[in-house]
């Protein structure tokens, strides 16, 4: 067996660190080591989608990433976004127009509606479909997922454009 | 004023769109799902699995193995033989059917490619992959059995030399005469349609832990799975353990729809390796083994005819089907209910009364066939509305009214079909008039005629569909499998009045907890906030079918129906008692005891609860308040409660690609009484998906000698949001009058028939070309063959 080796990283705001086999992905550390099950592995090759989470800002499929690359960097999970509640929002969206049924899929959804409405703007339906083509749901056929992001996107648009200063507002 | 709708009633939750509360905690990531779980001294298993698709074994050589780091037990069929019995999937209704004997791991042979035949049972999955890379087992390959129509010529190589063919089983319905109706028939259009095999694809793959404690004899398995019971049952029979002794626990379902009800070898075996180790062992497919151990579905070529009078009246079908099923029949289900359902649900919207069709069920050298959401109904649909369309270019009717005119009449019922099936009551006509408005159908046709002398080809293709929800032991008790076709609940009142519903029926994401506290809280007249609904354990919740065929909201919801109101009856005969009044002046809102007659509140149940638990002395003499009831519910009025619809799809070719682009779906479906529409409406959606990933992508290939081609997911194309179209869903409600709450079921409504929708709506986009497609799914490649491109 190789030499474990010392990873160590921010996650959900903690740092942790420890010594793991160099063969163990990023997905295995967050769900055996540190018991963050929130998120998925379906395809553990990119596919899917069920894995993904925040890295350095970026979202990235954990079933690609090795535990040692993210070594340094600060990671957030469904978990973390969720104790943060910058993502309160999308949930009572999914909640409320039932955009989930296994719910296997729902944490990789919710990164990538998380990074789409970091960007400016409203994004069309076509948009949010696009966005949401690296994600499999076997259950809900994806409208109720686009709807619920369709409102957030919309109730975050008009809540900007209310508290906005009107000189920027022209 | 406003007038008061059933709504305003306190505690009226049946027909109200409420959002699920078991989804809050897997949006928060808190999900709790097999794979999830950990045990103290969990072990893991992994398998080697057979490269051929019909070999013998001649030796295996494990030692390596054993001495690999972290490697606990290596055990082959022989090891696994001594503890479990054989299993066989055959059912004693379906005549003359066979299949041979199973074991948790091979003997002597192996007869797919992705057969598991040697497991590995080590301290993490990845040490058993490493040590399952040094087993040595050496093959003598056979040839391989793939082909349909070799797989029945005489002399063909047989899988199982035992049954004498490979021919399952052999079907027939005749209602006589059909050779005459042909040949006296104005029109007659015959098709060969084949259908594709694909997978269910759930994004949880397989996943199950036994945990077998020799002190007590005790196994307990936290299965992945929509059917408890089923398992609790096999894995006592097969394994000898007093069922007593069995717990099945389903926690969160990563997605099923029907795949997870099956016996799989590996899982069997899991259960065995624990017994051996006397450890938890789990196992948790990876997505290739998904691709080569999950049940496959569909697979069939069918050859059918149509025949219809001058008018476009039609007079007959005639039909045969031929399905490929893998090397067995798949246990306890067996891989003939498929099948069964093709050929008995052709043609079933429509009034015409000659039918022949011929079934055989074939093994071949593949993953082994089985039911998966909507089984058989795409294929009947297409085939039936494939041939109707057909008849409607012959006669030059439109396809709504060649449907109109041979729909069963809505006040038609009940009726019987030429198959045998009985329907208490259908509303095709009401269900055709809706989607006609809905789709703005004229608008739509004017349209298509406008852009196609502009180059723009659009199609727009309707199906009509027929689903088979709620069955009775018809389905399966009678042939021999003990599958209940009953459910069970048990309701009890806490101290404080909040309310615990046990019951039989499982969660699966469609909301099943949901409906049932919907509807206890209706029955009984409390809040739903105060309930709480338990599902998937064998242990703590009564005996029942769970959940298969659609059954949950028409047998499990009635089952809660029923258990509601005979515990309302016990909590009022006590407030009775205490208020020294009548049970029946007596009424529940809003978890008060009121004047039935005023609403008046008189006495809280909370309060009730407080009496009946701690000071029962306070109580007259004799009252022994019963605030828990048990209660079973079983369907007997008629055997299937039948639901119908009819889809429209409307969509956009590329005659130069052969790419598709779905413009919208629309559903106009009735499954009775409505409980909750927004879970109604999202299992229709949910549905339709899957029918139009069968439809357009999704395909288990195969090669010639046997292998699966295209196991992975960036291979094996599943619908992406980007490609799926929004889909408008209409209602009409024709309650089923076999039980009070009369609702019927949904969850295959969407698959039945989108695919037949979306075929149609291919071959009108095609129609000035001449051309016609038969065959799902419709890939570019196979579009553009049909076209002549290529």
């Amino acid at each position: 067996m190789s030499e474990l080796v010392n990873v160590t990283m921010t996650v959900n705001g903690n740092d942790v660190s420890h010594n793991i086999a160099p063969r163990h992905t990023l997905a295995d550390f967050l769900r055996q080591t540190l018991e963050l099950t929130g998120t998925h592995t379906g395809c553990e090759m990119g596919v899917c989608g069920a894995c993904l989470v925040v890295l350095d800002g970026r979202v990235v499929h954990s079933c690609l990433t090795f535990a040692v690359q993210a070594s340094g960097s600060t990671i957030e999970t469904v978990e973390g976004l969720t104790e943060r509640a910058v993502i309160a929002d999308l949930q009572e969206a999914f909640h409320q127009r039932n955009a989930l049924q296994c719910g296997f899929c729902t944490p990789g959804m919710l990164m990538t509606a998380y990074s789409l409405l970091e960007q400016p703007g409203v994004p069309s339906r076509e948009v949010i479909r696009d966005a949401l083509s690296g994600n499999y749901c076997r259950c809900t056929g994806y409208e109720a997922i686009v709807d619920a992001i369709e409102k957030v996107a919309r109730d975050r648009a008009a809540v900007a454009h209310a508290s906005a200063p009107e000189e920027v507002l022209g | 004023m406003n007038a008061l709708t059933p709504f305003d009633r306190p505690n009226s939750y049946i027909g109200r769109s409420v959002p699920r509360p078991n989804a809050k905690r897997l949006l928060a990531g808190r999900g709790r799902y097999v794979t999830d779980i950990v045990l103290p001294r969990m072990l893991h298993v992994a398998y080697v699995r057979s490269p051929y698709a019909h070999a013998r074994i001649v030796s295996i050589d494990a030692q390596a193995a054993r001495e690999m780091p972290g490697v606990r037990l290596v055990a082959t069929g022989e090891d696994l033989a001594k503890l479990c019995t054989p299993w066989v999937g055959t059912m004693e209704h379906f005549k003359g059917m066979k299949s041979p004997p199973q074991l948790p791991l091979p003997i002597d042979k192996v007869v797919w490619s992705g057969q598991a035949v040697v497991a590995i049972v080590a301290d993490t999955r990845a040490l058993a992959e490493d040590a399952a890379e040094v087993v040595s087992i050496e093959f003598d390959e056979l040839p391989a059995v793939i082909d349909i129509d070799a797989a029945r010529e005489p002399g063909a190589a047989l899988i199982s030399p035992g049954l004498g063919s490979n021919l399952c089983f052999h079907g027939k319905i005749d209602t006589g005469g059909i050779d005459d109706v042909f040949a006296g028939a104005a029109y007659v259009v015959e098709e060969e349609f084949h259908f594709g095999r694909h997978t269910a694809v759930t994004l949880e793959p397989r996943a199950i832990i036994a945990d077998y404690d020799a002190s007590e004899r005790q196994l307990t398995v936290h299965h992945a799975t929509q059917t408890p019971y089923q398992f609790q049952d096999i894995y006592a029979r097969h394994y000898g353990i007093p069922e007593s002794r069995v717990r099945v626990i389903a926690p969160d379902i990563g997605g099923s729809f029907g795949m997870k009800l099956h016996m799989y070898h590996e899982d069997m075996a899991v259960v065995g390796l624990s017994m051996m180790l006397g450890r938890p062992v789990k196992y948790v497919a990876d997505r290739i083994e998904s691709f080569v151990s999950d049940i496959h579905a569909r697979d069939h070529r069918v050859r059918a005819r149509m025949a219809a009078d001058a008018d476009g009246n039609i007079l007959a079908m005639d039909v045969e089907d031929v399905t490929g099923i893998g090397a067995f029949s798949a246990y306890p289900r067996t891989s003939v209910v498929e099948g069964n359902q093709v050929y008995r649900l052709m043609g079933a919207p429509y009034t015409f009364r000659n039918y022949r069709a011929d079934l055989q069920v074939v093994f071949q050298n593949k993953v082994q066939m089985s039911q998966y959401r909507a089984v058989g109904h795409p294929i009947a649909c297409t085939v039936t509305e494939r041939l109707v369309d057909m008849i409607a270019d012959k006669t030059a009717q439109d396809v709504f009214d060649i449907r109109s005119q041979n729909a069963i009449p809505d006040d038609g019922y009940p009726c019987t079909s030429p198959t045998g099936y009985q329907f208490e009551a259908l509303s095709h006509h009401a269900c055709l008039a809706r989607l006609r408005e809905m789709m703005d159908y004229d608008g739509l046709r004017a349209e298509q005629a406008e852009l196609r002398i502009r180059g723009i080809h659009r199609g727009i293709g309707i199906a009509t569909f027929v689903e088979i929800t709620n069955p009775g032991p018809a389905f399966y008790g009678v042939g021999g499998a003990r599958i209940s076709s009953q459910d069970g609940a048990v309701i009890k009142i806490t101290p404080t009045g909040d309310v615990h519903c046990l019951i039989s029926v499982t969660e699966l994401g469609q909301g099943t907890e949901t409906i049932i506290g919907q509807i206890v809280a209706e029955h009984l007249g409390i809040d739903r906030d105060r309930i709480k609904v338990i599902t998937g354990d064998t242990e703590t919740t009564p005996y029942g079918g769970a959940t298969y065929a659609c059954r949950g909201a028409g047998i499990g919801g009635e089952t809660a129906l029923q258990a509601a109101k005979k515990l309302k009856a016990n909590v009022l005969a006590v407030a009775a008692a205490i208020l020294q009044d009548e049970p029946d002046r007596l009424d529940i809102h809003s978890g008060w005891i009121v004047d039935a007659a005023t609403a008046q509140p008189r006495i809280e149940l909370s309060e009730i609860a407080r009496i009946a638990y701690f000071r029962s002395d306070t109580l007259p003499p004799g009252t022994q308040a019963q605030l828990s009831v048990t209660h079973h519910y079983a369907p007997q009025g008629y055997p299937f409660a039948f639901t119908n619809g009819v889809q429209a799809c409307h969509l956009e070719l590329d005659v130069e690609t052969g790419l598709v682009k779905i413009l919208k779906l629309w559903v106009v479906e009735d499954c009775g009484r409505v409980i909750n529409p927004l879970l109604v409406d999202e299992q229709i959606r949910g549905g339709v998906v899957q029918g139009l990933g069968a439809a357009f992508f999704e395909e288990c290939v195969y090669g010639d000698n046997g292998q699966l081609t295209n196991g992975s997911l960036a291979d094996y194309l599943v619908p992406m949001a980007v490609e799926m179209p929004d889909i408008e869903i209409g209602h009409v409600e024709t309650p089923t009058l076999d039980t009070q709450l009369g609702a019927k079921g949904v969850g295959e409504a969407g698959t039945a028939a989108a695919s037949a929708a979306a075929l149609n709506a291919i071959n009108d986009a095609m129609k000035p070309f001449g051309s016609t497609v038969a065959q799902v799914p419709m890939t570019p490649a196979r579009i553009l063959k049909a076209l002549g491109h290529i």
